[in-house]
């Protein structure tokens, strides 16, 4: 069985007020299931606004953004939020959870928000905080440890990673990452791609990852960047 | 519910503004709610002051002028009624009973109420409650006198003490009848009213100190011993006011017209009920006032609420976004700010109806007697059920604002997690 691809971008434009230029006008953009694809481009060229165009939060002007085979611009307000919960993962450049929750409730947020995610969780690991502990364990936080601390005495790169097994729970489809890695020293930020990339493997996630760090790219399936699928860029730049 | 617990965590994180929020919120409730009983409990002790009594009959003067010496034992009567015309009504065939009374004098600050047995016998206050010993009797002799129980209460007297009536009103009366002191033979129960504040003496003893007397002086070189008065005619030449009890409260308008236009003397008659209503009318600016400024203090509160959300929401930025990123719906955003404001305020409510319980339960009865009132807190009066509506209502709109400001911040912000 082929499964449908994790993200179709098809001639989409986006502008944020009616008067202003178009930020994006993507041709064509596909991640196929399972496909880990780094997406550079500097500062300001539009890597979160398309995230935001993938996740629904924004929906295009023009054309077509499908997540899983579903176009964005069908779904209701209440469906996006719906489908995002179900089948997104996010990870934000930095400070990513909530600080009044315990490190394992953060994790385990999405599951709160999302019943089938929830059932994935069960029946993989038999409870949600049994797989919580497990994505925290093979992302390299001596899970006990870092449990028994509140969220704000983490270090940062404890924090990312914490943020990535939110991410992962309940094995959505696609996980979305908005340079995570920004934060964190020159080693670390090789490590916790790396954990990325290999968790998204093993769960089966597709994995959009954007940074404008192209030092990056060699550990993903795919490399491209925003320039080259983006005409307003390309115009920018000519 | 999920969303619940998480509002109820995040709050949690935040409690030590939360807790000041709610203590503000209550303090005002309390003043609301206080404010509220008082002058609910003021209008009807007020309106209890006495009962059952049909008419107060006077020499002419102002209706409210009438009902506040005679009833309140305060300011000065202007004339007295003579003997005879007092007579003349106390015979009428339409009357009942009368009691006579007459002021003018005090004893330390306390007014001196001079009347008959009748007194004790028909007086009536509350929901028809007739006045009872605490201790002793009724007066018997000339010089025999019955306090009011916080007459006896703050200057200490039991019965079988002596005491001094002196001339005129107020605690500035200085000319002494000390050569006439009375006894005290009994001392009556709490009632709440102006009685608790009366020393009653009889007519007689009333007239006996004054029978050396003219014009409100003593009369130089005449002294009256009391052994000697007492073998006199005590019969006073006038009261200053009596109580009527009618047959039929149908006659009330006839006798009330009979009194207005009696012949032989200026008098008035007044139904006492109506008169301290109108009384109460002329109070009730200043109730109105304080219900407007515990109003106002309840909005400050809720402004200072709503102004610790809207502060908060730029905390709390990354929060929303985070949910919103997780799935939560925009409503569920503005459902979890206005939820915050919904449980500040019933928590706020709630607090300031225990405060006003406890302070009830513990300084009301204090208070009921400095006030001359009983206060109780319990059950709240369908007004102050529709003021902590009200709160919680005003709390609501309160909230309008900061969850609509989340709101629009989620939806704006979309995936970016501003700072
Ligand atoms: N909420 C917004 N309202 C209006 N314009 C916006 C908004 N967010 C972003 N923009 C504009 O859209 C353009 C692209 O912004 P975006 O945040 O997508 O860039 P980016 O590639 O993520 O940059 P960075 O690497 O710095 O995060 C910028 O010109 C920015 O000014
Ligand atoms: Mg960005």
């Amino acid at each position: 069985m082929t499964r449908a691809p994790a993200l179709e971008v098809d001639r989409v434009s986006f502008r944020w007020r009616r008067k202003d230029a178009p930020v994006l006008e993507i041709e064509r953009l596909e991640v196929g299931a399972g496909e880990r694809l780094f997406l550079g481009g500097p500062s300001g060229s539009g890597k979160s606004t398309l995230l935001s165009l993938v996740a629904g939060v924004l929906v295009p002007g023009d054309g077509r953004v499908r997540v899983l085979g579903h176009d964005t611009r069908v779904l209701s307000g209440p469906g996006r939020d719906r489908f995002r919960a179900d089948h997104l993962g996010v990870i934000f450049q930095m400070f990513n959870l909530l600080p009044w929750l315990p490190v394992l409730d953060n994790v385990m947020l999405p599951c709160r928000f999302s019943h089938t995610r929830r059932n994935r969780a069960e029946q993989r690991d038999g409870s949600v905080a049994a797989q919580a502990r497990r994505l925290l364990g093979r992302l390299g936080l001596d899970a006990e440890r870092v449990l028994a601390r509140p969220v704000t005495e983490l270090s940062v790169g404890q924090q990312q990673r914490v943020a990535a097994a939110r991410a992962l729970i309940g094995a959505p489809e696609l996980v979305l990452a908005d340079e995570p890695t920004s934060a964190l020293d020159a080693d670390r930020r090789a490590d916790f791609v790396a954990l990325l990339t290999e968790q998204c493997g093993e769960t089966g996630a597709a994995l959009l990852f954007v940074s404008h760090d192209r030092a990056l790219a060699a550990a993903f399936d795919r490399h491209l960047e925003l320039g080259e699928i983006n005409r307003v860029a390309q115009e920018a730049g000519a | 519910m999920n969303l619940a617990s998480l509002a109820w965590r995040s709050l949690w994180n935040r409690r030590g503004t939360a807790a000041l929020v709610v203590v503000s919120i209550a303090l005002s409730v309390v003043l609301l709610l206080g404010v509220e009983r008082l002058r609910d409990q003021a209008r009807t002790s007020f309106a209890n002051t006495v009962s059952g009594v049909d008419l107060v009959v006077g020499a002419r003067t102002g209706p409210v002028n009438l009902l506040l010496y005679s009833v309140f034992r305060l300011g000065e009567p202007t004339s007295n009624v003579s003997w005879e015309s007092y007579r003349t009504f106390a015979e009428h065939d339409r009357v009942k009973w009368t009691v006579p009374l007459s002021l003018g004098d005090s004893h330390r600050g306390f007014p001196v109420v001079a009347t008959n047995r009748d007194y004790f016998e028909h007086y009536r206050y509350g929901d028809r409650r007739s006045l009872k010993l605490a201790e002793g009797e009724e007066f018997d002799g000339v010089f025999d006198a019955v306090l009011g129980a916080r007459v006896a209460r703050e200057l200490g007297y039991s019965v079988g003490d002596r005491i001094i009536v002196a001339h005129g009103g107020g605690e500035m009366a200085h000319t002494r009848h000390d050569d006439k002191p009375f006894f005290v033979t009994g001392i009556l129960e709490p009632t709440g009213t102006p009685v608790d504040q009366s020393v009653h003496v009889s007519l007689e003893g009333f007239e006996a100190i004054h029978v050396d007397w003219r014009g409100g002086a003593p009369v130089p070189g005449l002294s009256i011993s009391a052994e000697q008065a007492r073998r006199m005619d005590l019969t006073p030449s006038g009261i200053t006011a009596f109580l009527v009890g009618l047959e039929s409260r149908v006659a009330v308008f006839g006798v009330q017209r009979d009194v207005n236009n009696f012949q032989d003397e200026a008098l008035m008659a007044i139904l006492p009920r109506l008169t301290l209503q109108q009384l109460w009318d002329l109070l009730a600016v200043g109730e109105r006032a304080l219900l407007a400024v515990s109003l106002l203090v309840l909005v400050v509160a809720l402004v200072a609420m709503m102004s610790a959300l809207l502060t908060g929401l730029n905390e709390r930025r990354r929060e929303m976004a985070i949910l919103r990123a997780l799935g939560a719906r925009p409503w569920q955003i503005f459902a979890l700010i206005l939820g915050e404001t919904l449980l500040l305020t019933v928590l706020g409510a709630l607090l300031g109806v225990v405060v006003m319980q406890a302070v009830v339960a513990a300084a009301g009865a204090w208070l009921g007697s400095a006030l001359g009132m009983t206060i109780s807190a319990w059950p709240p009066s369908p007004r102050e059920w529709w003021l902590l509506a009200a709160v919680i209502g005003g709390g609501l709109v309160a909230g309008l604002w900061p969850a609509t400001r989340a709101c629009l911040n989620a939806l704006q912000d979309g995936m970016t997690v501003r700072l």
